[in-house]
């Protein structure tokens, strides 16, 4: 290396050393905003995962009707107007009402489910069956008790009557699991009528998200079979396939009860 | 749906058997009306007389069979107060005192745990459903709720079925009693807001998982709540709601009709 070069190299290092000397102080800022960033629980973050952001931030404002306990202590219900710009679409505008039920009201004793609860997943099936899937937190954190329990239940199923026309009936699942009761009495294998007059779904929207564990037992014992569904084990209809001639009329209810059958065994 | 479920939960031989003893007694009516007994004929002189006494007996008595379930217990202590309180203790308090009271006023008292153990719902429902015209009443206590205050719960709508061999699927052995658990419920409803200043007219409705699989007329109690600070609170509504659920008992006693036992009828 000849002299001229070796005094070129060693003004690129010294060019390189200055801004490096100046650069020094912003990265030392840098790691002190780094420092303030305030630190999220594992409940928090999985919220913030599952929270649905508007889907229409810029679209029209609704007035949304949330039902949270009245304060009476005797189970009702109470609706309060919230401005919320809901989506068109029932599947997200669902879970929209939903998330901000579970947030709560700004008294919290009005809450109707519990703080922790995190909503997992919301979906619609053609027949205007909403399937809610809440977090674990539902089902451990909610008060047990038959008026608390059916509280919690009423409190969704009139939120979703008030502003998603759509839903007819309400299955709740427990992450992605269909469980016996929500705290010890309620029962969660049946779904809820939620709006017996709901308006029928388009068949383009349904299903927009699935959770793990998608239920296939959507029991309604009160829905009247899908058309052209069959009767699957549990008189659990199918959607999809073709119905047997004559199954309905099997199932027809007879007017006097007669024997008992067995209860269904877990394996 | 029976055989449905028999194809996909293989059942032995014996707890078949044991299941079938379980058929319902079929309501005949709610109105206070008499069961028709044969007439005797000359060829039916003293032994067909002999044979139906004893199964006049068998209604008289069943008619007086009250299953009482303390809810919870073992594990599941069910609803928990902040001083300590356990809804599983207390319903096995209450029982006893409601035992007592039932007993008093003629009636046998089958309770479906007498100590801390946890009998499956299906296990407290098929000792109901192994008695003939029994009714069934369950106790809780809440965990919210009008303090010194009492409801009475019985299944919401569940529609009826049967299948082709006429049997009632377990799921909805509730279905056929639901108008005689509301008259049941709504008169052992009535006779608590009497004692208790607050309680509600009449009795609502709610999916108690435990009403949906008992073939009987069938209510759930609960006593506002754990939430007391101080458990005599709770100790003494004990005898004011035994007397209220024994009256209750009482007057639906007359209401309750069931079929005369026809011998042949059961294996």
């Amino acid at each position: 290396m000849t002299p001229r070069w070796r005094a070129y190299l060693i003004g690129m290092l010294a060019i390189a050393v200055f801004i490096a000397a100046l650069y020094v102080p912003v990265l030392r800022r840098r790691l002190h905003q780094a420092k303030d960033v305030p630190t999220v629980s594992e409940e928090e973050a999985r919220r913030e995962l599952t929270q649905t952001s508007p889907t229409n931030p810029n679209g029209p404002v609704t007035k949304a009707r949330l039902f949270w306990s009245a304060g009476a202590r005797d189970g009702s219900l109470m609706p309060v107007s919230i401005d919320l710009p809901l989506a068109m679409d029932p599947a997200p505008r669902g879970k929209q009402v939903l998330n901000t039920l579970l947030a709560g009201p700004i008294d919290a004793e009005l809450r109707t489910l519990p703080p922790d609860a995190v909503l997992l997943a919301f979906y619609m099936l053609p027949d205007g069956t909403a399937i809610a899937d809440f977090s674990e937190a539902m089902a451990t954190s909610t008060p047990s008790g038959i008026q608390s329990e059916q509280m919690a239940v009423d409190s969704i199923a009139k939120t979703l009557e008030a502003n998603v026309p759509q839903v007819k009936w309400l299955k709740i699942l427990i992450h992605g699991q269909e469980v016996d009761t929500l705290a010890g009495h309620l029962d969660l294998t049946r779904t809820f009528m939620v709006n017996a007059k709901a308006t029928p779904m388009p068949q383009t929207s349904a299903p927009i998200q699935k959770s793990q564990g998608t239920p296939s037992d959507v029991s309604n014992p009160l829905a009247p079979p899908l058309k052209g569904a069959p009767k699957a084990a549990g008189g659990i209809a199918v959607p999809g396939t073709a119905k047997p001639a004559g199954a309905s009329q099997k199932l027809t209810p007879a007017a006097t009860p007669g024997k008992l059958a067995p209860p269904a065994k877990n394996p | 749906m029976t055989l449905a479920f028999a194809a996909i939960a293989p059942i032995s031989l014996a707890s078949f058997i044991a299941h079938a003893k379980q058929a319902p007694a079929a309501p005949t009516s709610v109105q206070p009306t008499s069961v028709p007994s044969p007439a005797p004929t000359p060829a039916q002189n003293a032994a067909a007389s002999q044979a139906a006494q004893p199964a006049a007996q068998a209604q008289r008595q069943s008619s007086s069979i009250v299953i009482l379930d303390p809810a919870h217990g073992g594990t599941d202590l069910g609803a928990r107060g902040a001083s300590g309180i356990r809804e599983s203790d207390l319903n096995l308090y209450f029982a006893a005192q409601v035992k007592i009271a039932l007993e008093q006023n003629g009636f046998q008292v089958i309770q479906t745990r007498q100590g801390n153990e946890n009998p499956s719902f299906d296990d407290r429902s098929a000792m109901a459903n192994a008695q003939r015209g029994a009714v069934f009443v369950s106790l809780h206590v809440g965990s919210t709720g009008l303090p010194g205050t009492a409801r009475v719960y019985v299944m919401s709508d569940l529609a009826s079925a049967t299948d082709s061999n006429g049997l009632i699927p377990w799921d909805r052995a509730q279905a056929p009693f639901l108008p005689l658990s509301r008259r049941f419920g709504d008169m052992v409803q009535g006779f608590l807001a009497q004692r208790f200043k607050g309680s509600p007219l009449n009795s609502q409705a709610a999916a108690v998982r435990q009403l949906r699989t008992t073939a009987a007329p069938a209510i759930a109690v609960e006593i506002a709540s754990v939430a007391v600070d101080d458990r005599n609170v709770l100790d003494r509504m004990a005898p004011g709601i035994a007397d209220a659920i024994a009256r209750g008992c009482s007057g639906f006693r007359p209401l309750y009709v069931v079929a005369a036992v026809n011998p042949g009828d059961r294996p």
